[in-house]
């Protein structure tokens, strides 16, 4: 990756990865890269928030380092651990063992954010791109604890010291909004909400996330889950759906829908049952009539 | 730019932009001083010839929620005369997800006979309403009473097992604390003595308290209210989340954070346009399964659904939203004021819908009442 001058090569650069962005996603990220400021996402499920990440971190040639977040997740797990079954048994092999021989950094076990501050064990000791997904399912503590970290970009082991990192790492942090996270926190990052992609963008996602599936086929489908996405569903199928939809339809040897085919592989991408009964209700023939109208 | 308190020295594209975030601040969204400074930044890095350059600069840091999108695009609109991404299905769906517009008008009157058919057994009469309206009736004296022993009550939710482990008794049967172990073990010459233990560690589960604030329910609205902030303000640790339901589902956990209940109850009145409306429980309560039930808030949770089960709407919605409540939430307590009400039966068909997908079925006509209501959510 060379010199980042304009948004139109972010754009470009993750297209490249078969990621497709629109103008907004790619200022995002354009400016996450030169203010160095996280990147707050949210959006429906399913609409590429985590890929955004890992074909930021392919364009850059960056590892990605990720940190899942869960209620109860502490620093032990997200920061570092010291390795006590390891530490005793060298405290019983080495009698003579101090205690700074016990917190020797080899004993060490770095986690995510460790890892992201301090790269010496990624390959190459490479800057990562760090990605911190749902972000709303961790507790209140632990926003404020990131929050620290994600201002200065230090930590302190009180056995080792202070641990900076020389560049911080390009920063994601998705939530799905299951609960509000601190205004605090997001000011600390830029922001961007998702949305679902137009018919004519969701058509190329498919053509160049699963290039088995043909022209016709992806269009028909995209269009089949807008109109699904206007059914009040409970789970509005998201792009991921989109995708493996057309992927089990190209498996299924389809080159067009139809509602046999649509019957059989509808669990593909309406994932309740309630949801299936509506569809049902909806009628599918009609579902295949209206999405073979837009080819 | 680095005092935002004078122009002097300030590039006129700089003041041009402070004052399109005065504009965006104007139009009620929060931007901090931090945020305008990126602001100035971000359009540098990218630069001003092309207005959409500007607009997703601005939508990248000064807007914090999607909801603020709107403002946000009226303040660009307004200020630079022209919007430069009008075909992006998002402008106005964050308004649509909080609104419950479809088919509102054309259902008007199929709701106006359901309401004739079944007002008898559980409307109001005056008498009644003057009878049990005793937290907004009371004398100022009795009222301060009530509300201080409102705020006594300790709301919170039964405990469940936690992810987190605590310290246990030595010798007590548990998992092995390697952490502690060693660090006992390094005084004794990394001879271990004897081994800690850990056990699990109890939280209380995440309490959500949607609270009816229709027309009917006026009368013990800010009564609810006002227990729903006793239970926001006496939070320790588990997440406790407070929704309005009207003819649509307002999050007011935020407004009632404040520790003075009555700036509290005014801020979450601000917040809530439809106070006293109509009653569209079932699509109420589908906007919050959709939106924060299902997606997590309700999981797991003890959920209190403060309300008289008067739906205007179609009440088998009503039935089959409280199922798939019922199927991720602990426990469902439902309060019904009109549960007091000698000879009260279930006859509002949206009550009758819902109850068998109630754990707990209670009365919260009266300070007593709400202390029962107390114990049961703590059990």
């Amino acid at each position: 990756m060379g010199e980042l001058t304009s948004v139109s090569d972010v754009a470009e650069g993750l297209a490249a990865q078969d990621y497709l962005t629109d103008e907004g996603l790619a200022t995002a990220v354009f400016l996450t890269m030169r203010l160095q400021r996280p990147l707050f996402l949210e959006g429906d499920a399913g609409v590429g928030k985590t890929a955004l990440a890992q074909a930021l971190a392919a364009w850059t040639g960056a590892p990605l380092v990720r940190l899942q977040c869960y209620e109860g997740i502490d620093a032990a797990q997200a920061l570092y651990e010291w390795d006590h079954p390891r530490q005793l048994l060298h405290l019983r092999a080495v009698s003579s063992a101090t205690e700074a021989d016990l917190y020797d950094p080899r004993f060490l076990i770095r986690r995510p954010l460790l890892q992201a501050l301090d790269p010496v064990d990624l390959p190459g000791g490479a800057t990562p791109v760090l990605l911190i997904d749902e972000i709303d399912r961790a507790d209140d503590e632990f926003e404020a604890f990131l929050l620290e970290l994600l201002s200065d970009w230090a930590v302190t082991i009180p056995e080792v010291g202070r641990v900076s990192a020389a560049v911080p790492p390009p920063t994601i942090l998705t939530s799905n909004r299951t609960r509000d996270v601190h205004d605090a926190l997001k000011r600390r990052c830029l922001y961007h909400w998702i949305d679902q992609p137009s018919l004519e963008r969701e058509v190329a996602i498919v053509r160049v996330r699963a290039p088995e599936v043909p022209e016709a086929l992806a269009r028909q489908v995209a269009a089949a889950v807008a109109s699904l996405r206007g059914l009040r569903l409970y789970k509005v199928p998201g792009v991921a759906e989109t995708i493996d939809w057309g992927r089990a339809l190209a498996a299924l040897g389809r080159t067009s829908l139809d509602e046999a085919s649509v019957t059989a592989t509808l669990g593909w991408v309406v994932k309740y049952r309630e949801d299936q009964h509506r569809v049902v209700d909806h009628g599918i023939s009609q579902l295949v009539q209206e999405a073979l109208r837009h080819v | 730019m680095c005092d935002p308190g004078s122009s002097e020295g300030l590039s006129a594209e700089v003041v041009g932009l402070l004052g399109f975030v005065e504009v965006v601040r104007g139009l009620g969204v929060g931007v901090s001083a931090d945020s305008a400074l990126t602001f100035v930044q971000a359009v540098g890095e990218i630069g001003v010839e092309e207005g959409s350059g500007v607009y997703w600069a601005g939508r990248a840091t000064l807007v914090r929620r999607v909801e603020d999108v709107p403002a946000y695009d009226r303040a660009f609109l307004g200020f630079f005369g022209d919007l430069p991404v009008l075909d992006l299905p998002h402008v106005a769906r964050p308004v649509e997800l909080l609104l419950d517009v479809g088919g509102d008008d054309g259902a008007d009157g199929d709701d106006d006979a359901a309401v004739a058919g079944d007002t008898r057994p559980v409307r109001w009469s005056d008498r009644e309403v003057l009878r049990h309206r005793d937290f907004a009736d009371c004398t100022p004296e009795e009222l301060d009473e009530a509300h201080r022993l409102i705020a006594d009550l300790r709301v919170h939710a039964a405990l469940r097992r936690s992810r987190r482990r605590r310290p246990a008794r030595p010798g007590s049967r548990g998992r092995p604390d390697l952490r502690r172990t060693l660090r006992s073990a390094t005084r004794t010459g990394g001879e271990v003595l004897r081994p800690a233990v850990t056990r699990p560690g109890e939280r209380p589960r995440r309490l959500v308290l949607l609270v009816d604030v229709s027309g009917s329910m006026a009368p013990y609205s800010r009564a609810l209210a006002r227990i729903a902030h006793a239970a926001v303000a006496a939070r320790r640790h588990g997440q406790v989340e407070v929704f309005a339901v009207g003819t649509r589902v307002t999050r007011i956990t935020r407004e009632l954070s404040t520790h003075d209940p009555d700036e509290a109850l005014t801020r979450a009145s601000g917040a809530v346009d439809d106070w006293s409306g109509g009653t569209r429980l079932g699509h109420g309560l589908r906007n919050f399964n959709d939106r924060w039930g299902t997606a997590g808030i309700g999981r797991g949770a003890v959920v209190v659904i403060l309300s008289d089960g008067w739906d205007r709407g179609d009440p088998t919605v009503l039935g089959e939203e409280m199922a798939r409540l019922h199927r991720v939430a602990h426990r469902i307590v439902w309060v019904n004021p009109l549960k007091a009400l000698p000879g009260y039966a279930p006859l509002a068909q949206g009550m009758a819908a819902a109850l068998p997908h109630v754990d707990d079925f209670l009365e919260g006509h009266s300070v007593a009442s709400l202390q029962d209501l107390a114990k049961v959510v703590g059990t």
